[in-house]
């Protein structure tokens, strides 16, 4: 298994318009909301899906998260890359034009 | 609207995530296979009030709903729709608009951005003018795509709903194409389901096997073709798939409908089913409803399934199918649906089939969905 970071540090990934990111609280989660469905996200993919804002780089988000949880960089970093290549496959981020 | 294989991937936990409001069943239009009740004109005179339609917003809310259609009939004719949109904006729901574009002006269109509508869902029907009017019974393809070309400079995500018939399933290729060229977000060909007047008119509507498989094909192609750029679902034909559909991810679990009159139901064909009675949120709260009626514990989770379900490993997908199916073509709701090929009742599918294929079966006019066009009482 290649183990390097297969999303590049500099792409500065945004939420799709027809998205919709918010906490539920009949739920106790963030929940992502579009046409035809409902995620409710854990605590780790919420964190990571709010700060894709078109500012933030995914490098930013790496370092912010790795200051959020208690294990160890490269296993955030592992957890980050798989989370964000879920979500450009599912096409609820692209990259800021 | 709420299908199958929707992509819903939150379990509601036993919450109605998913509500849809039929705010009316009165529409210009008249298509041949509607799956609004037969006697659609009984529930006019019965229609919620803006503030009663409020307080059922509310409620839902409360209980954990989510996604919300606002649907019909066409919901264009009430003209409260954009204060109903706003209102349930503010209190968190994710607003999807379901119509046949009919009445959504300019100005309205303008009015339901501004009160907050996330989506809509437009159905067309056909990639001609004078197939989509003839099945609709109105001068309505021009309208249609003017209303599609608008939604999209306003910026709506986009659902286009096309349901699958014998007359338009040849035009796949064709619907793809226009699809594409509008933008849309979504294409959805819904095979269509046959309850109410599809039924009715279900001889001169169901597909052949080789109709569908060919249309399959061509939905294939275009998705490899368009990637990410259009998501296109084709809503299973269970009459074909010896499979019964997943009918609303299992009775009472997270779909909640509210008809006209405020009767609260599992799903919006439901009423169909004789000897059930439907509470209605003028009489009862939404929880009780939901949580307690026999109306929702009917069917909620299997212990009232029979065989071939009760021992079957399926059960879990497909919750024994549709009951409303069941009921309609078995006789007995707490039946497999017949669609499913181990049901002891599969040959009413297969023989309807036949039968509707048969070179011999006389032809017979399409019994459009208009007042009095079928007698529901005597
Ligand atoms: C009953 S209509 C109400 C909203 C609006 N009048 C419209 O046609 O879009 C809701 C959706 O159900 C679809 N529909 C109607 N009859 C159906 C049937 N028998 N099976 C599957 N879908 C159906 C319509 O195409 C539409 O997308
Ligand atoms: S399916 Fe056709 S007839 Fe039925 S409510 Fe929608 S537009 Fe009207
Ligand atoms: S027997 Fe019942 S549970 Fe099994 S596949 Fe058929 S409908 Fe589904």
């Amino acid at each position: 298994m290649n183990q390097s970071a297969s999303i590049e540090a500099a792409r500065r990934p945004e939420l799709k318009p027809m998205f919709l990111l918010r906490w539920e609280d009949t739920q106790a989660a963030y929940v992502l909301l579009y046409p035809e469905g409902v995620v409710k996200l854990n605590p780790t993919a919420a964190e990571i899906l709010r700060r894709c804002d078109g500012q933030r780089t995914v490098g930013e988000l790496t370092e912010e998260l790795r200051a959020l949880f208690s294990e160890t960089p490269e296993r955030v970093e592992q957890g980050v890359q798989k989370f964000l290549e879920v979500s450009y496959a599912k096409g609820w981020i692209r990259d800021r034009a | 609207m709420p299908k199958d294989g929707s992509g819903i991937a939150l379990d509601g936990q036993g919450r109605p995530l998913w509500l849809v409001l039929e705010l009316t069943y009165r529409c210009p239009l008249k298509c041949v296979w509607c799956n609004n009740p037969l006697d659609f004109q009984r529930y006019t005179s019965q229609e919620l009030s803006t503030e009663e339609w409020k307080d059922v917003l509310r409620q839902a809310r409360t209980l954990g709903s989510l996604q919300l259609g606002f649907s019909g009939g066409e919901p264009m004719l009430r003209d409260d729709l954009e204060e109903l949109v706003g209102y349930a904006d503010s209190l968190g729901f994710y607003t999807n608009l379901i119509t046949s574009g009919i009445g959504l002006t300019e100005t309205r269109l303008r009015a339901l951005k501004e009160a907050g509508l996330k989506q809509i869902q437009l159905s067309l029907q056909s990639a001609d003018r004078r197939l989509t009017n003839e099945l609709t019974g109105a001068r309505a393809h021009d309208i249609k795509l003017d209303v599609a070309a608008r939604i999209k400079a306003h910026g709506f995500p986009m659902v286009l709903n096309v349901p699958v018939v014998r007359q338009n399933i040849d035009q796949v290729e064709r619907i793809l194409a226009m699809a594409e060229s509008i933008g849309v977000d979504y294409l959805e060909f819904a095979n269509i389901q046959y309850y109410n007047w599809a039924l009715l008119n279900r001889d001169e509507l169901l597909p052949s096997r080789a109709q569908i498989e060919h249309a399959e094909a061509v939905v294939q192609a275009a998705r490899e073709r368009l990637g990410q750029s259009m998501t296109i679902y084709f809503v299973i034909p269970d009459y074909y798939e010896g499979r019964p559909k997943a009918c609303m991810n299992g009775w009472g679990t997270i779909h909640l409908t509210i008809a006209p009159d405020g009767a609260a139901l599992p799903c919006q064909e439901v009423r169909v089913i004789e000897g059930l009675e439907f509470p209605t949120v003028r009489e009862k709260s939404l929880a009780w409803i939901w949580n307690d009626s026999p109306l929702f514990r009917k069917f909620r989770g299997d212990e009232w399934m029979k065989e071939p379900c009760r021992s079957c490993s399926e059960k879990e997908k497909d919750f024994g199918g549709c009951r409303c199916q069941a009921f309609l073509l078995t006789g007995d709701a707490a039946n497999a649906d017949p669609a499913c090929s181990r049901s002891p009742h599969h040959h009413v599918i297969t023989q309807a089939i036949d039968a509707s294929h048969s070179p011999e079966r006389p032809k017979r006019p399409l019994i459009r969905r208009l007042r009095d066009a079928v007698s529901t009482e005597l």
